[in-house]
């Protein structure tokens, strides 16, 4: 193209040189397999049988939802024990760690970048390690909480402990994140609002109930809500210390999902189950989402 | 109901001083304001009166009792802030009623309280809105009932119309003034509007670079300033001030015009001069009277202020004084005119240490 055909080109050509590859990018890789896994999911298809999809309209959810209901149902117990207490305690321990750090003092900026490391690192490599520091010879979390850690549990591997392992670790990596959502909140809480407090001769309680926490609860639904979320999609963490396991115990619905998907490789049952997920992540966001703009005009 | 008594109190920042030693009893019902220019440390002063602040040294007694240390909650008091300071996520209705819950008073008693300020400052009908949609003028009624809800032995202000806007700030201005005349209860205000100032208070503390100025009604403060400070601080404009020499009765001002000094005046100045020596000429611009015989001046500016003329007049060498004209009466910029003091109206400063010259005053 010469010079003067380059002058040629109008601003709106050029928009469409920007806009394009990136449509064309998402259409392929998000919107297409949308839609088509919500085709596949009315669909009896496997991705390796070499067969075209037979339509079978809703039973790949009939299934789900009454058939296999139990199993299935265990998958979502699983899940949602998992996020209530993952996302509880988080809240929890983010909050209070937030409150510590509020003050400023020397050294405090150092403390704050040390505790948010955890939120860095890979889940899988986080995975890793977690399940040297839970291995009852090698490790040494039997050591903190036991007077007799060789008597200790055998975390990854019991039945009930499993589960409140992947808490552990979960509530380990992302507490910062909630602590860091609930600094910014403090932070922005007007110091004079609690010099009127301390004159209207309000206990430190009183403040924290009446002031602190209202002012810091549209910030706390925000974290309440990536966190569920994240908790509803709980995968990496999950595969890396226990594999779903002892049995099936600590399988969350993601991990249901990825072997009904890859290892059984029931690709339109298992597109079915993550339409239903979507749907249940879908109505609690929007659960929070109503809760949050209340909390804001409240 | 309360008096609050300041001894020796001071603030410091590191080696800065916010407030050096200041003295002062703030009488039961008194409205006593403190006046100054940014810095000047008067808020400092309220909220170490109020407990937000820590004293450097000093102490500070309210009803003769000991609250230099005491937390905020434990001196019976109430602080209305600049910018309100209300709670954004609660109701008017739950604003007001903060102070009563946070006692632990029963439902009923807080019903009736807030049902009593609101009607008192009326403001019933925003109850139930959120502080967020009400103008300024409304907030700070709203502050204010939370401040009377609790019926405090005193009431601190800390300059709680600055956030207003104009129209609002006069009106809000006489709503206090009556507040206070009806519920009688000692009150510190603090304020850098000197207008604000002078209609409010029984008495004014004037204050600049952390010290007090001088403490006086609104009268004694205008008409008797302390200093240079005071003179040119208090009023709009300020008091004119003119360098001279005095010498046999008589000041000789820069621009090769003497001016005769008052008989009453006379010892005074022969006292703090020795006989001769530079002094400044004080006087408001109400003081000086455009006539026929007095000291020569020409137009430099005039303004039509409404009711009068402030007229700037030129003496000497770029000296200008202020003078108050009726409005009636047009001066074109260069007329040559002739203004006369009023003898009463007349201060004398002395240069050196900027404080005004005291004369004894005869019955």
């Amino acid at each position: 193209m010469t010079q003067h055909g380059r002058r040629q080109m109008s601003d709106k050509t050029i928009a469409h040189f920007f806009i394009w590859p990136t449509l064309i990018l998402l259409i392929v890789m998000n919107i297409f397999p949308l839609f088509y896994s919500l085709y596949l999911s009315f669909n009896d298809y496997s991705v390796i049988a070499n067969e075209p999809p037979q339509w079978v309209a809703l039973d790949n959810y009939e299934k789900i939802l009454t058939t296999e209901r139990s199993r299935y149902w265990h998958n979502f117990t699983v899940t949602g024990r998992y996020a209530a207490l993952s996302v509880g305690l988080q809240i929890v321990i983010g909050f209070g760690l937030a409150m510590l750090l509020r003050e400023k003092f020397r050294g405090s900026g150092l403390i704050t970048t040390l505790i948010l490391i955890p939120m860095m690192l890979s889940p899988v490599v986080v995975g890793l390690f977690w399940k040297l520091i839970f291995d009852p010879s090698k490790g040494f979390f039997n050591y903190l909480i036991y007077l007799n850690p060789r008597g200790g549990d055998q975390w990854l591997s019991d039945a009930t402990l499993g589960l409140w392992a992947i808490v552990i670790v979960d509530v380990w990596m992302w507490s910062p994140f909630v602590m860091l959502l609930c600094l910014s909140g403090l932070g922005a809480i007007p110091n004079y609002l609690y010099e009127a407090a301390a004159i209207d001769r309000a206990s430190a309680w009183f403040q924290f109930r009446r002031i602190t926490l209202p002012q810091v609860m549209p910030l706390l639904l925000i974290a309440v809500l990536f966190r569920t979320i994240e908790a509803f999609k709980a995968f990496d963490l999950v595969m890396g210390l226990t594999g779903g396991g002892p049995g099936d115990r600590t399988e969350t619905v993601a991990v249901r999902l990825y072997s009904e998907a890859f290892l059984k490789t029931r690709t339109g049952e298992s597109s079915a189950l993550a339409y239903i997920v979507l749907i249940i992540i879908i109505s609690i966001s929007n659960l929070y989402i109503r809760a949050l703009n209340r909390a804001r005009e409240g | 109901m309360a008096t609050i008594e300041l001894q020796k109190v001071e603030k410091k920042f590191g080696d800065l001083h916010a407030v050096k030693p200041i003295d002062l009893t703030i009488h039961n019902g008194e409205f006593v304001v403190l006046l100054g220019p940014s810095g000047c440390g008067k808020t400092t002063t309220l909220r170490m009166i109020s407990g937000l602040e820590a004293v450097t040294g000093g102490r500070i007694l309210l009803n003769d009792r000991d609250v230099t240390w005491a937390h905020p909650s434990e001196r019976d008091i109430a602080f209305v802030f600049q910018f309100f300071a209300l709670y954004s996520h609660m109701t008017v209705r739950q604003n007001i009623a903060f102070p009563l819950q946070a006692q632990g008073e029963s439902r009923e008693t807080i019903r009736q309280r807030v049902a009593e300020v609101a009607r008192l400052l009326e403001i019933e009908h925003v109850l139930d809105a959120k502080p967020g949609s009400l103008s300024g003028g409304d907030r700070q009624r709203v502050a204010l009932a939370r401040a009377l809800v609790r019926r405090p032995a005193a009431f601190l202000m800390d300059e709680p119309l600055g956030a207003l806007d104009a129209e609002f700030r006069e009106t809000m201005r006489a709503e206090i003034k009556r507040l206070h005349i009806e519920q009688h209860a000692t009150t510190v205000y603090v304020t850098h509007d000197q207008i604000e100032a002078m209609a409010m208070g029984d008495r004014i503390v004037v204050m600049s670079d952390a010290v007090v100025q001088q403490v006086g009604t609104p009268a004694q403060v205008y008409h008797d300033p302390a200093n240079l400070f005071v003179a040119r601080f208090i009023g709009s404009p300020g008091m004119n001030l003119l360098r001279g020499h005095y010498a046999g009765g008589a000041v000789h001002l820069r621009a090769d015009v003497a001016c005769q000094v008052p008989g009453d005046w006379v010892p005074a100045l022969n006292g703090a001069l020795g006989g001769e020596g530079d002094v400044i000429l004080g006087f408001r611009p109400e003081a000086a009277t455009v006539n026929s015989a007095g000291l020569p001046a020409s137009v430099y500016a005039t303004d039509l202020l409404g009711g009068y003329t402030m007229l700037h007049l030129e003496i000497g060498d770029h000296e200008i004084v202020h003078a108050r004209a009726g409005r009636e009466t047009h001066y074109p910029i260069g007329t040559p005119v002739r203004f006369a003091l009023d003898p009463a109206m007349v201060r004398f400063f002395d240069p050196k240490t900027e404080k005004a010259i005291v004369r004894e005053v005869t019955a």
